[in-house]
């Protein structure tokens, strides 16, 4: 069933490869039936994950499980499952990826091979969440930047060709360190072994010392370039300012998450000890990144640009809940259970919100020719519709109650507090920066007078791409327990 | 029950909100039926007293509670809500984003009942964070011109800034240990924990309630209609910040500090602030600078643990206050002037109104018997209580509100200026009904009297037994009554300072220009220099940082290593292959060398055999 999921887009896309001379909509309504039928999928593996129904966990915590023999020599096997950690946000891929698909019904540069790569990327993205076997994970992980890579440098901006490069080389040298880590703890294993469940039990870091002190570094410097924390952060602005709208959405909304799915899936469990004892670090580089995140944003003219230093800061949220939940410790359950939760409905809520906010960017761009928020103004005259579901994406992004951001940052926030008072303290301060930032940057593009003629509202795929998003951040907001009774049972274990 | 006293106003407005302009015909038509439901059910819930709770996060509830405070607030909430709100048909004519203004109003008035009732930490915030934003888009409303919308941001940064103490708070109780995150757990959270909680709610509180240093917003508020202000003012926002310090006096009990801190605040930001609104050019800032200034008797009350006291200058204020502001509105809408200059001889040209505002002017003035002067000896009693100084400084403010009250009726029923009169001087903003006063202006002054007449009517408070009664309704039985003394002292300062204003006014024509007092302190500037430009000037410098010397550094790796692979190209190479040629040269050498012995004579291979054989025989010897 779970790998039913996982390739089916990739199926898809050979064989929209393979026929001939298939025609743009066919093309296109292949590809939004596809991703479609990966929601539904996903709708009903959501309904059926819960104690007693046929797709409950099982013993191991994961449900859907799946393992097979794959190179054995290494002990390297094709095993994949989801719990509440990575439910979540496979449900989120499949949703994204929905909405790139309608989204680029409007697209009409070289449909078929944006169609397949898309398929191929959708197929890649799954795997990363549902693998539970290092290596596995590793192959997803590096084919996510492949295919990132070839999005942005074939249907991109002007720059695209610099931008692409940098971000493969980049988050590329961040999987290799991964790579290293993941070596690393095979070795440290006895019997070697690259399973994750397998590795959680054994704990190989035990006692370790400074070997284990550098698997760590290895995993979170791998993690971290993707995630993007800073100071590893600037591969991030360039590709998403030219990157395609869709290629944004995914990159921000699934891609990013790879990195702190990372952490919470394999550095956390598979390393208890050595990430305690590093954990200030982490609260340290948490907290650069909300601060640092927010104030490069508050001081940037280009929209797109904007948003993505607001990713760094969203994603830094997580780093310090993380870390955060470490030092809390066993003493106080609760509060660590909150950070973990607060930190994986932080991963859904930005890939639902920021997913959004880089569509919206791509109709800002469709519209205006530039993402220059100087050259617009008053456009909340001309496009009324897209001003209106702007700005309800920019106050879910500043984490407004009622949103999904809230749910994630209050949490965040008072499961942080404990463990780390001064550092979350201080991190309060990025709702206020972001806040300040969103609504300057809402005030320069849409109110006031209009400062010249820009027309098309929203259209009925816009709208119907971006729409279900913000439904989605708003139901989250106001009745969070359904996914939060996902995510918390695996929150509380870890 | 209380769900849906909750969900009506939250339902109905963010309908009228999601429909856009196509239920602009509807918008009065549906908001005002689910106001009157509301404030039907407010009563309900008010006599019946329900609790509900739901799951929300891991452990911690979404609560609601109507208790004795709230059961006030939430009758006084829908009571002025609906009165707005047909103030606002008037006012927001049919040809404007109707459906916009009035979901947004029942957005923000859901989010208040919400505030009021919230049990937990985390639906006290969710309500408050809400009712911040929401009171952005009404005071933007008019976005098209930059200035409005600039308040509009200027007054939710600023409440949001200061919202960030109650994430502290809801964090520190957490990490207290209070883990359902009840607001009734504040109170017995282990020191340091408490301390920071306390802090939190200090400054969310403060912040809100447009308290020293944060007033400027207010002045900001102003931007936005004028039901917005009216609803902002009174009942609801600015007053949650001092509800919230009513409802917490238990962990001001227990924090000795910071029920010193909101004591001093509340009386200096009475009196600075009601210093504020006596030299104010404009009615409706007047208006707002007395808020803050009333607002101020609230939290000190809180703070000297008059929490009845408090409650009824809330009450009192928030029906005075919004028949003020919506007097002030018709004025605005039919002479469309807002500057007390402007202004002048307006009663006499609508009596009616002129009435009315003056029954507000004089109760807030705290002219006995009206409302707010029974409320605010309740307060200044809690105050004596407290230590003497605070009562006399409380007095002197209360002496200034009368000062403002007394010259703003004294300016509005005073002759009009024959050099200022004309009608065609019209302020540069506002919009004049051209109508004139139809079916608009029915709409506009239907709910003033019914907002004279509370506020008239609850002076009441200064009966004995009705005090107790509130006070006991309220929660905090046997909240001692002020003596008649008090009562003859603050009357006789109203009074006093009344006719003393009037007389200025009479003889002077007003009150003399004020620099730093008419700039609101200067408060907004001081919050620019000192937080805003520090910001921006950080940020501009760290953006510089990330291109140069992050990304800088990233690209200089880049480069390095495009450098060090020329650098093989150009310099290690050649060595390398200078080895390897040089091998090869060594070969060829020695293969030309092993060449020449190769003659093909056969007397030379004989005369070689026998140098190698001398050789080998020389070896042998030797060794």
């Amino acid at each position: 069933m779970l790998s039913l999921v996982v390739f089916l887009p990739v199926v898809v896309a050979v064989v929209l490869l393979a026929v001939p001379r298939v025609s743009d909509p066919v093309v296109r309504w292949t590809w939004i039936g596809t991703s479609a039928t990966e929601v539904a999928l996903l709708v009903g593996m959501w309904v059926a994950y819960s104690p007693g129904s046929p797709g409950s966990p099982g013993t191991s915590g994961f449900a859907y499980e799946e393992n097979q023999r794959w190179i054995p020599s290494v002990r390297a096997g094709y095993h994949v499952g989801v719990d509440g950690l990575s439910l979540p946000l496979v449900a989120l891929t499949a949703v994204l990826f929905l909405a790139c698909a309608i989204y680029s019904l409007r697209q009409t540069e070289r449909v078929r091979g944006f169609a397949t790569l898309f398929l191929f990327l959708e197929t890649v993205c799954l795997g990363v969440f549902v693998a539970l076997d290092l290596l596995l994970f590793f192959v997803f992980f590096d084919l996510s930047i492949v295919g990132m890579y070839f999005v942005i440098a074939g249907w991109g901006h002007r720059g695209a060709a610099r931008a692409a490069l940098k971000f493969f080389l980049y988050t590329f040298l961040g999987s290799l360190v991964l790579l290293l880590g993941f070596i690393g703890l095979y070795l440290a294993s006895s019997p070697h072994t690259f399973d994750i469940v397998e590795l959680v039990r054994q704990d190989p870091a035990a006692g370790k010392g400074a070997v284990a002190g550098l698997i760590l570094l290895a995993l979170v410097l791998g993690l971290a370039i993707k995630t993007p924390t800073v100071p590893v952060h600037t591969w991030l602005p360039p590709a998403h300012v030219e990157a395609p709208a869709a290629g944004s959405a995914i990159l921000a909304g699934v891609l990013l998450k790879m990195g702190t799915y990372g952490f919470v899936r394999i550095v956390l469990p598979v390393l208890p000890g050595t990430w305690r004892d590093y954990a200030p670090v982490i609260v340290i580089v948490g907290v650069l990144s909300v601060l640092y995140g927010a104030l490069v944003a508050l001081a940037q003219r280009d929209f797109k640009r904007m948003i993505a230093y607001t990713s760094v800061n969203h994603m830094g949220y997580i780093v310090l809940a993380v870390g955060a939940a470490a030092l809390v410790g066993q003493s106080d359950a609760q509060a660590r259970q909150l950070a973990i939760t607060g930190a994986v409905t932080q991963m859904v809520s930005h890939g639902l919100i920021t997913g959004a906010l880089f569509l919206l960017a791509g109709v800002l761009y469709q519209r205006g020719g530039t993402y220059d928020m100087g050259s617009y103004g008053g456009l909340a005259r001309q496009l009324p519709v897209f001003a209106g579901i702007t700005g309800l994406a920019a106050f879910a992004s500043l984490g407004l109650p009622g949103f999904s951001g809230f749910i994630a940052e209050f949490q965040i926030f008072t499961g942080s507090l404990r463990g780390a008072p001064v550092a979350t303290a201080i991190a309060l301060l990025g709702v206020l920066i972001t806040a300040a930032l969103f609504l300057r940057a809402y005030q320069r593009l849409f109110l006031g007078p209009p400062s010249r003629q820009v027309v098309g509202d929203l259209t009925v795929t816009e709208t119907a791409a971006i729409g279900p998003l913000m439904l989605l951040a708003v139901a989250i907001g106001l009745f969070p327990r359904f996914l939060l009774d996902v995510i918390e049972p695996a929150a509380g274990a870890l | 029950m209380l769900w849906t006293l909750v969900v009506i106003p939250l339902i109905a407005g963010a309908a009228l909100l999601a429909s856009g302009r196509r239920a602009d015909r509807w918008a009065p038509g549906t908001a005002l039926p689910a106001a009157a439901l509301t404030l039907a059910l407010a009563v309900g819930a008010a006599v019946r007293r329900p609790e509900v709770s739901a799951p929300f996060l891991a452990g911690v509830p979404f609560g609601l509670r109507v208790d004795g405070l709230s059961a006030v607030l939430i009758v006084l909430v829908a009571v002025v809500l609906l009165a707005v709100l047909v103030f606002a048909v008037g006012e927001v004519g049919p040809g404007e984003p109707r459906a916009r203004f009035f979901g947004l109003m029942l957005l923000f008035a859901a989010a208040m009942l919400v505030t009021v009732t919230a049990t937990s930490m985390v639906a006290l915030l969710m309500a408050w964070e809400v009712m911040g934003a929401t009171s952005y888009g009404l005071i933007g409303f008019w976005w098209h011109e930059p200035e409005r919308a600039r308040s509009g941001t200027i007054a939710f940064l600023t409440t949001r800034g200061a919202d960030l103490g109650l994430y502290l708070a809801a964090a520190a109780a957490m990490a207290g240990g209070a883990g359902a995150l009840a607001l009734d757990g504040l109170a017995t959270l282990p020191d340091g924990w408490r301390d920071a909680a306390a802090a939190g709610v200090l400054l969310a509180a403060f912040g809100k309630s447009a308290q020293l240093p944060f007033s400027f917003w207010l002045s900001r508020a102003m931007a936005g209609p004028t039901a917005v202000s009216a609803l902002l003012h009174s009942a609801t926002m600015v007053a949650a910040g001092a509800y919230l310090l009513l409802r917490l006096r238990p962990l001001l009990e227990t924090t000795a500090w910071a029920a010193g801190l909101v004591l001093w605040v509340g009386v200096l930001t009475a009196l600075a602030l009601g210093a504020v609104a006596v030299v104010q050019r404009d009615l409706k800032q007047l208006l707002a600078a007395s808020t803050c200034a009333q607002v101020g008797f609230m939290v000190l009350a809180a703070g000297a643990g008059g929490v009845a006291g408090g409650a009824a200058q809330l009450t009192a204020h928030a029906v005075t206050k919004t028949l003020l502001f919506l007097s002030a509105g018709v004025w605005l809408a039919v002479l469309g002037r807002q500057s007390l200059s402007g202004l002048r001889g307006a009663a006499r040209r609508k009596p009616m109104v002129g009435v009315l505002f003056a029954i507000g002017a004089v109760t807030l003035a705290g002219v006995p018997p009206l409302s707010i002067w029974a409320a605010k000896d309740a307060v200044l009693t809690a105050a004596l209580h407290s230590s003497v100084p605070l009562y006399l400084l409380g007095l002197a403010a209360s002496a200034l509100s009368a000062g403002y009250a007394g010259r703003a009726l004294m300016l509005v029923w005073s002759p009009a200026d024959s050099t200022d009169s004309t009608d065609s001087t019209v302020d540069a903003d506002s919009t004049v009904d051209a109508d004139g006063p139809g079916r608009a202006g029915r709409w506009r002054t239907a709910p003033l009297p019914l907002l004279a007449a509370p506020a008239v009517l609850l002076g009441a408070f200064a009966v004995p037994p009705v005090w107790s009664a509130f006070a006991d309704a309220v929660g905090h039985p046997g909240e001692p009554a002020p003596t008649w003394a008090e009562m003859a002292v603050s009357a006789a300062v109203a009074l006093f300072a009344t006719g003393a204003a009037a007389a200025v006014v009479h003889r002077r024509g007003d009150v003399g220009e004020s620099g730093v007092l008419g700039d609101w302190l200067g408060l907004e500037r001081l919050a620019r220099r000192v937080l805003v430009t520090p910001a921006d000037v950080l940020a501009g410098l760290l953006a510089r940082f990330d291109d140069r010397v992050v990304d800088g550094g990233v690209h200089a790796a880049a480069g390095a290593g495009t450098a060090v692979a020329r650098l093989t190209d150009v310099r290690i190479e050649p060595v390398v292959d200078a080895g390897v040629r040089g091998v090869a040269r060594g070969g060829r050498a020695l293969g030309r060398l092993a060449r020449r012995p190769q003659t093909g004579q056969l007397h030379q291979y004989y005369a070689q055999a026998v140098v190698v054989l001398a050789v080998l025989a020389l070896l042998l010897a030797v060794l």
